[in-house]
């Protein structure tokens, strides 16, 4: 592989999966720091208002990580993707702008107040600014995702004279059909990894013994989210997702299930290693005709394996594209089971002293984030060897005039910060979990009393 | 409609040196205005609530330039790569110094994050004044549409120019104490008592030093680029922007000892507009000139479609209202002197 490609592909990859750790856990925190506030509007219990601002401190040091980590990305089109960039910033120009001018206005104006605005505003407004968060981050998701789509899947453009893609029709670019599975899937995806990571704050003070009350809160709060969340990621969004793919990039769905070779009644593979030399699956431990039924819905479907396309049309690097696949289908299905087990014994009010669980729980935090980055691993090598889909090919997209020694500086400065605001990411939080959310001797009733009087 | 958005961008890359140019300049005179943490923390907390929104202008003013102009995005931002790749990572520094420092109240915690964010505010306006050299001097541009410029060749203007030279470096100093003073004007404005004082007599120290660098890169730039001078003499409305930077560079000095704060913070913003209106008025049509001028960048040669032009300008004519309504209603909600004890800074 030519070494200024190598790099320039790494340098993006790179920077977009340590920066989509932030964005995965600030939106779908967002989404459940509203629920929280909701519930402790209606119900007038400090104790909510108590878990959301607990959160909110959460919420703010990884809104940080990742606007800091988010601004290189929105360069990175031009500094390092200069003719991609110039070949189809006339289509998705508009989205990036339009994040710009929708969703990082409303979230920056809002973040402060909502976080350090508290006691300025009334309990109303102070719930209207978190919401206003909410809708911002979630609008930038958005614009994100239809730009991904755009690449995916491309319409509602044409092509100009000099060879750029222009602007045809902006609804069907804003409304593309691939951006909505999409959008649901990976925002999905995102509410789950807050889910995660609330449940295992809340299952760690539990097993800590310590603010076992608002313990309680995150566990019921995370376990019923993550619950909702895991069944809809897989369906309807991860099926809607999937069916797109096998019917628009249908190399890219073979390349994933490992289908080698075509055929009707194909098998589900589970396990094994694909082998790209004797273009089998070893090891295979698959469950017969299930992705003929899963695709098409018919037990002995023909679905088209790799054989059936160029071999020049396939993803670049076939190994690595199954695994993310099989790893994000795998966590999704292992999810789903954790989580009904927990909402089982929360419904029969054994989960707070079902210690095993609570250990589950706990240890579980790692994964989402595990599967949401193999879930973008399979959106974007599946997508290769495109840069967009079918008009540009990722090896001509680069910034020819960036050498890969440019390129390598830049990209070991990035490794370099980012490891260092990783550390200070993950010793703050911590900070945050041991301090708790609020302080030890304070109890609860006192504070019940404190709001009264105010 | 092309000449329209050149104006769009214009004013949003004006905007956001005015709005984050303040936090910047109080970022460069950070270590030596503020002497206690109780003064560093008023800085902190007179930028704290606005600074993330101020630098949210600089996104949607690039954005806007992609979605507008994506040829002068794809060759600007590959010719400039290594001096944005290092903006980049001091604006990440900038950010955790501002925001991590009151996280954990140690000495030497504090200490490193103050540093880290004076120093990377400072080389900041350094390198953004450098970036406006580059644009007005022109860069190696060729029949490709591209070019790439090393941060230095050896600081002399020739067709191999680097991103610093002689004349880059005047205006990323230039840069450098405007913003410093734009910064202290703010300050003064937020803050009152030493913090106040300080803030008002380093400005003044400041006037001096940007009236002179004022009318020296005045010189060179017409030394270095005399068809600047073309547009002013075609369009005589242009005469305004001189006015406007000898009147803002007037009531600055006149404003800040007699201690009209705001009068001067905002001439100081007028003055800024004025140059980089100045500016934009002398390079029009041409986005980014190059070396040999045959090459040159233009908003003919760069703008996306039509269409996709035209429905541009209904969403951001929209978001643009939404915009300033939140940022008139944050500063109202966060007008006046810093009182310490609210926020977290």
């Amino acid at each position: 592989m030519d070494s200024a490609l190598f790099v320039h592909r790494f340098h993006f990859a790179f920077t977009a999966t340590f920066h989509y750790l932030f964005p995965q856990l600030t939106m779908g925190l967002a989404l459940l720091i509203v629920v929280l506030k909701t519930i402790g509007l209606r119900r007038n219990d400090p104790m909510y208002h108590e878990a959301a601002r607990f959160w909110g401190k959460i919420f703010g040091i990884n809104f940080v990580l990742g606007v800091v980590t988010g601004i290189p990305m929105e360069f990175q089109f031009g500094t390092n993707w200069s003719i991609f960039s110039r070949f189809a910033g006339g289509v998705i120009g508009q989205t990036l702008a339009m994040e710009g001018m929708f969703a990082f206005f409303l979230e920056s104006a809002f973040l402060g107040l909502f976080l350090y605005g508290e006691k300025r505003l009334s309990p109303k407004a102070h719930w209207l600014s978190a919401v206003a968060v909410f809708v911002g981050s979630w609008l930038s998701g958005y614009f994100i995702i239809a730009t991904d789509a755009f690449m995916q899947h491309p319409v509602g453009y044409f092509t100009a004279a000099d060879g750029s893609l222009q602007l045809a029709s902006f609804w069907d670019f804003v409304l593309n059909p691939w951006a909505g599975w999409q959008y649901a899937h990976n925002m999905s995806g995102a509410a789950i990894t807050s889910a995660f990571i609330m449940t295992a704050v809340g299952a760690f003070y539990l097993l800590s013994g310590k603010w076992t009350a608002h313990a309680r809160i995150f566990v019921k709060a995370g376990v019923i989210a993550g619950c909702l969340f895991s069944v809809l990621q897989i369906f309807p969004t991860g099926d809607g997702q999937g069916k797109m793919v096998a019917d628009l990039q249908p190399v890219t769905l073979a390349a994933m299930e490992g289908l080698f070779q075509g055929e009707s009644g194909a098998p589900l593979v589970i396990l094994g290693q694909p082998n790209d030399q004797q273009g089998r699956i070893d090891n295979p431990l698959e469950v017969p005709k299930m992705l003929s039924m899963l695709t098409y819905k018919r037990w002995n479907a023909n679905v088209r394996g790799l054989d059936a396309f160029p071999k020049q049309d396939w993803p670049g690097n076939i190994p690595l594209l199954y695994y993310s696949y099989h790893i994000m289908v795998g966590l999704g299905t292992f999810f789903i089971a954790v989580m009904i087990v927990a909402v089982f014994l929360l419904w029969r009010g054994k989960l707070f002293n079902a210690k095993w669980m609570l250990w589950i729980l706990m240890l579980a935090a790692p994964f989402p984030y595990i599967a949401n980055t193999a879930g973008w691993m399979t959106a974007e090598l599946g997508r290769q060897p495109w840069l967009v889909y079918g008009l540009m090919r990722t090896e001509d997209g680069y910034s020819k005039l960036v050498s890969a020694g440019n390129g390598m500086f830049t990209l070991l400065g990035f490794m370099g910060i980012y490891m260092v605001l990783g550390i200070l990411g993950l010793f703050l939080i911590w900070r945050e979990i041991e301090h708790g959310p609020v302080a030890e001797h304070e109890s609860v009733s006192n504070l019940h009393r404190a709001t009264r009087a105010r | 409609m092309a000449s329209l958005w050149f104006w769009i961008v214009a004013a949003m890359i004006a905007t956001y040196v005015v709005l984050d140019g303040f936090d910047l300049g109080a970022g460069a005179i950070y270590l030596i205005a503020a002497k206690t943490n109780d003064e560093r923390r008023r800085i902190l907390g007179a930028i704290g609530p606005v600074w993330d929104g101020n630098e949210v202008c600089l996104l949607a003013a690039g954005g806007t330039l992609y979605f507008a102009f994506p040829r002068l995005y794809a060759s600007s931002f590959s010719g400039f790569y290594l001096p944005l790749t290092i903006v980049l990572w001091l604006l990440i520094l900038r950010a955790i110094g501002i925001e991590f420092r009151a996280r954990v109240e140690t000495q030497v915690w504090q200490d490193f994050f103050d540093v880290t964010f004076s120093i990377s505010s400072i080389l900041l306006a350094v390198f953004f004044g450098a970036a406006l050299g580059n644009v007005v001097r022109g860069v190696p541009l060729d029949s490709t549409g591209y070019f790439f410029e090393p941060l230095w060749t050896h600081f002399k203007l020739s067709p191999q120019t680097g991103i610093l030279d002689w004349y880059t470096v005047l205006i990323g100093v230039m840069a450098l104490v405007t913003l410093a003073a734009h910064g202290s004007y703010y300050v003064a404005l937020k803050t009152d008592e030493d913090l106040e004082r300080r803030a008002r007599g380093f400005a003044l120290l400041c006037w001096p030093v940007q009236f002179f660098l004022t009318f020296s890169s005045l010189v060179a730039t017409y030394f270095i680029r005399p068809e600047i001078m073309v547009n002013y003499g075609k369009h005589k409305v242009g005469m305004l922007v001189p006015i406007v930077v000898v009147a803002s560079l007037g009531v600055m000095l006149w404003a800040n000892p007699k201690g009209k704060e705001k009068l001067a913070f905002v001439a100081s913003s007028l003055y800024i507009t004025a140059m980089l209106v100045g500016a934009a008025f002398a390079l029009y049509p041409v986005v980014l000139p190059a070396r040999d001028h045959q090459y040159d960048l233009t908003i003919y040669n760069t703008a996306a479609g039509s269409h996709g032009l035209d429905v541009g300008l209904a969403w951001w004519t929209f978001g643009a209202a939404l915009a300033v309504a939140y940022f008139v209603f944050v500063y109202r909600k966060f007008r006046g002197k810093v009182q310490l004890g609210e926020g977290h800074y």
